[in-house]
């Protein structure tokens, strides 16, 4: 893995007040992506709109395709010429990005994608904040394979996460997303982009050893394997069918087990590396609040509130929300009485958590669907409720 | 029947621009899919186009598999979307030569937007549609090329949509480079591919080809060798000709030759002007001045970053 | 620890609204060395007939992002004064303007302000900037945000070609703010 500093032409230092959306185009440049495909959908369009408004003094490719299958298709034809590449979205497009999210799994493409979430289904709620999408997140795709997403709750975040992203893409070579929200996209804050050369940036791993022993994959579980980059005469092949070292296909239930379980294991294998949890007072707690995004904002409100009443609460935020930080859970169940999960959809999360929860704690889903941020004095009853 | 009889390049020649290791292929006995392969290797060899810096893209079928046989950059993308993948693939990397070969059934029913698109911003790609009438992989059914009154699996009485005509859409599109020939006319769409493949632009090249198994079959219109009579007998060279004019009907007559050839900018072209206007002469996308860059690598040569976590910054 | 303090620009689509709390915003947190935090509605709402943004701002990292106990209002507009009058804390501020908004039954603990914007925009020009001339009052009578920090943050938020005038905006109605608090004075 070769880290280097940000390339001074993407990143544009300094303290900004700036809105969630444009923070991570900001992020993006700053990673060194060079590459944008997109198409307009509320509340993401500010992201495509300051990175088309960046790219003739970055040198960057922007274009705006003819839909959203289209934007992460030509992602996936930009990653293999060499570049870093990104698009956002929100929930209608990320529907349709699904087919060819699942082909970037399959054919290890680190990509970058944000998800500025809206209620839904459907078209939902175009302007209105949700959390409805992460376990389309995760699983959305058909068949087994696995991602990396992160949730940023500020703006500052969605520029740090961003930069992650794009870090986290290279290393393990697969996609990964930024599950935000309309309300973090659209809120302004100040945004501090540092100097370049604070700004740690993976490179790509090209191959560059003798063309007779490339090999675009290596199913080892690990993960950041070289690629290539077209032009550079190694002559890969890669399809989204079932395929060997070579990337050739081999369509038998042996080779599909090969695959699929590299492409788990690459995230699931390296899940204490990837994860990032944010906690407060969790020493000691009896009840613990578990959040991520905008709620956790929300949530820390509800907390004082159950603080001033003498109950012991925790705050669990998930920085990463998949993988999920099933060890992490685990040891904290058999601590803590309750832990009350809030977010902004039927319950979503909270699935995962009562998994690993596996009944040693009352596990409270705290849920509220899409349009709004919680009523605090609904988490703290929840938290209230838990202590009984 | 072996219908390029002078010209056939030897075994040798083709034998670079293969993946050789993945024969036999899955094409049926009398399949046009080879032909069109053959037409296209052969005109690589003759452009003079570094076959290191040449990508094929292809979308899902049988056609779709041509991705996986050639010797090159190569990418199988999901239905319909060689494409969208293809633009990414020439716009990242814009020194690459960027071919599509696919089906009828995945560039202009499942990828009908993307094509539409691609030539309406004139993409520097060069498009070769294998067009058979029928979805072959998955058994024969109609597709939006498909003649009127044609039985295909999924119009078992006959076909009663009216069938898109593909010189006529791309050249309303916006194809700046338009041809058809039949998989009968190997040196024609060798010299097609090649005009293509040295010229700038979003080109098209329509080839008819028969699908023996499902086409011909289930309309009972004999074998392979059946076909190439029947293009022998029904296609007419007409270059230049009205792209309104190139319809065809079951078993009738088939216009062919090169429709369109118009010079106009790229997407590149548009871009690069228009964003020189922005910044100025030295706009370069994702280049740097000669200067700019030394001092580019020097700084990067002193900034590499031995150890410490990767970290976005975030605290 | 300081207490954060809440506001809310209010009035109607066009006014310049959303860019009042974005300059306001921008100032305290790269000039006036505080956190704020600004939300605001989008969608048709913001296009059409009321317009809101909100505006947290504090001494420490503001966690909740919303404002629940505005302490300054400013309404522009009969709608949005009749809309949000009734939120504003005993003993907020109220700054709206004069010609626009005819006052009611609001809370007589309430700190009033009344402002002609729109007369003062149109006497140096240009009625579109009254959101200047208002934010120059607001920020004379609030004591919020310095008026330094908020002329250091037009540039970029406002056309280029109009930065001087919209300072200018500006300065007549901090000037105007500064007077109305002088007469105020007991």
């Amino acid at each position: 893995m070769n880290i280097v500093h940000a390339d001074p032409r993407g990143v544009d230092s300094g303290a900004h007040f700036m809105d969630g959306d444009h923070a991570i185009a900001e992020g993006a440049l700053a990673a060194g992506c060079r590459f944008f495909a997109g198409y307009p959908i509320t509340p993401s369009t500010e992201t495509a709109e300051r990175f088309a408004e960046r790219a003739p003094e970055v040198g960057a490719m922007f274009i705006q395709m003819e839909d959203e299958i289209a934007s992460i298709a030509a992602l996936i034809g930009a990653a293999w010429g060499g570049q870093k590449a990104m698009t956002v979205t929100s929930g209608p497009g990320f529907s349709l990005m699904m087919e060819n999210i699942g082909l970037a799994a399959m054919t290890e493409t680190p990509i970058v994608l944000a998800n500025v979430q809206r209620g839904g289904p459907s078209t939902g709620l175009p302007t209105l904040t949700a959390q409805q999408d992460m376990f389309q997140a995760r699983f959305g795709s058909h068949g087994d394979y696995n991602i990396i997403a992160l949730c940023p709750d500020s703006p500052q975040e969605c520029f740090d996460l961003t930069v992650e992203a794009f870090n986290l893409a290279e290393t393990y070579r697969t996609p990964v997303f930024i599950m935000t929200d309309e309300t973090v996209g659209h809120m302004h804050e100040k945004v501090v982009i540092p100097p370049a050369d604070h700004i740690k940036v993976v490179e790509r791993n090209l191959f560059t050893g003798p063309k007779e022993d490339f090999r675009p994959y290596r199913f080892d579980s690990q993960g950041g394997h070289p690629m290539a980059r077209a032009g550079a005469g190694y002559r890969f092949h890669i399809t989204g069918l079932t395929h060997d070292e070579r990337g050739y296909p081999v369509m038998t239930a042996a080779q599909n087990q090969v695959v699929v379980t590299h492409l788990i294991e690459k995230i699931n294998g390296n899940a204490e590396c990837i994860i990032r949890l944010e906690e407060d007072q969790v020493e000691g707690a009896e009840v613990l609040v578990i959040s991520y995004g905008i709620t956790s904002r929300i949530a820390v409100r509800a907390i004082a509130e159950a603080r001033k009443k003498d109950i012991k609460v925790g705050a669990l935020r998930l920085i990463t929300v998949w993988p999920f930080c099933e060890r992490r859970i685990r040891e904290l169940a058999g601590q803590v009485r309750a832990m009350v999960v809030a977010e902004i959809n039927y319950g979503q999360m909270v699935r995962e958590v009562e998994r690993c929860a596996a009944g040693r704690c009352r596990v409270i889903s705290v849920n509220h669907c899409g349009g709004a941020v919680h009523d605090p004095a609904v988490i703290t009853q929840a938290i209230e409720e838990a202590c009984r | 029947m072996n219908v390029m009889t002078a010209d056939v390049p030897s075994e040798d020649r083709f034998a670079a621009m293969l993946r050789t290791e993945r024969m036999p292929h899955i094409w049926c006995p009398g399949c046009g899919i080879g032909s069109v392969v053959t037409c296209f290797i052969d005109a690589v060899r003759r452009s003079g186009v570094d076959q290191d810096k040449l990508a094929v893209v292809s979308g899902i079928g049988c056609s779709g598999r041509v991705a996986g046989y050639v010797n090159f950059d190569s990418i199988h993308a999901t239905h319909g979307r060689a494409i969208p993948v293809a633009t990414g693939l020439k716009l990242a990397n814009p020194e690459l030569t960027v071919v599509v070969i696919s089906g009828d059934g995945d560039l202009i029913s499942i990828g009908g937007n993307h094509f539409v698109h691609a030539a309406r911003r004139n993409m520097d790609l060069v498009v070769i549609c294998i067009n058979n009438f029928t979805y072959g992989m998955t058994g024969g059914q109609v597709t939006p090329t498909t003649p009127g009154s044609a039985t295909a699996s999924t119009t078992p009485y006959g076909n009663y949509e009216y069938p898109l005509t593909l010189p006529f859409l791309a050249d309303a599109c916006g194809a700046s480079y338009v041809a058809r020939w039949t998989s009968l006319h190997a040196r024609n769409i060798t010299q097609s591919v090649e005009e293509a493949l040295t010229r700038r632009g979003f080109s098209f090249i329509e080839v008819i080809t028969p699908c023996t198994t499902l086409y011909l079959r289930r309309n009972r219109l004999g074998d392979g060798v059946d076909a190439l009579q029947y293009y022998q007998n029904n296609s007419e060279i007409l270059h230049g000709i009205d792209t309104r004019e190139t319809a065809i009907e079951l078993q009738g007559k088939i216009a062919v030759g090169k429709f369109v050839d118009r010079e106009k900018p790229t997407y590149l072209d548009a871009v690069t002007r228009c964003n020189a206007k922005v910044i100025g002469d030295d706009y370069q996308l994702y280049g740097k001045t000669e200067p700019e860059k030394k001092s580019a690598e020097a700084k990067k040569t002193e900034d590499q970053v031995t150890a410490g976590p990767v970290s976005g910054g975030h605290s | 620890m300081m207490s954060t303090t809440e506001i809310r620009f209010s009035g109607f689509g066009g006014q310049g609204i959303i860019r009042c709390a974005l300059i306001t915003g921008k100032a305290l947190s790269l000039y006036d060395d505080k956190f704020a935090t600004m939300t605001q509605s989008f969608g048709p709402e913001a296009r059409g007939s009321a317009c809101s943004a909100q505006l947290v701002v504090s001494a420490q990292r503001i966690l909740y992002p919303y404002i629940t106990a505005p302490a300054v209002l400013m309404a522009l507009s009969q709608g949005a004064y009749d809309k949000y009058h009734p939120e504003v804390i005993p003993g907020g501020t109220l700054i709206v303007e004069e010609d626009l908004v005819k006052l009611g039954d609001h809370d007589p603990r309430l700190q009033v302000w009344r402002v002609p914007a729109t007369r003062v925009a149109e006497s140096i020009g240009n009625r579109l900037f009254t959101n200047l001339v208002a934010l120059g009052f607001f920020t004379a009578v609030t004591g919020v945000v310095t008026a330094e920090a908020m002329k250091r943050a037009l540039p970029g938020l406002v056309p280029g070609r109009f930065l001087k005038v919209n300072i200018s905006a500006f300065e007549k109605g901090y000037e105007h703010g500064v007077q109305a608090r002088g007469a105020a004075a007991p």
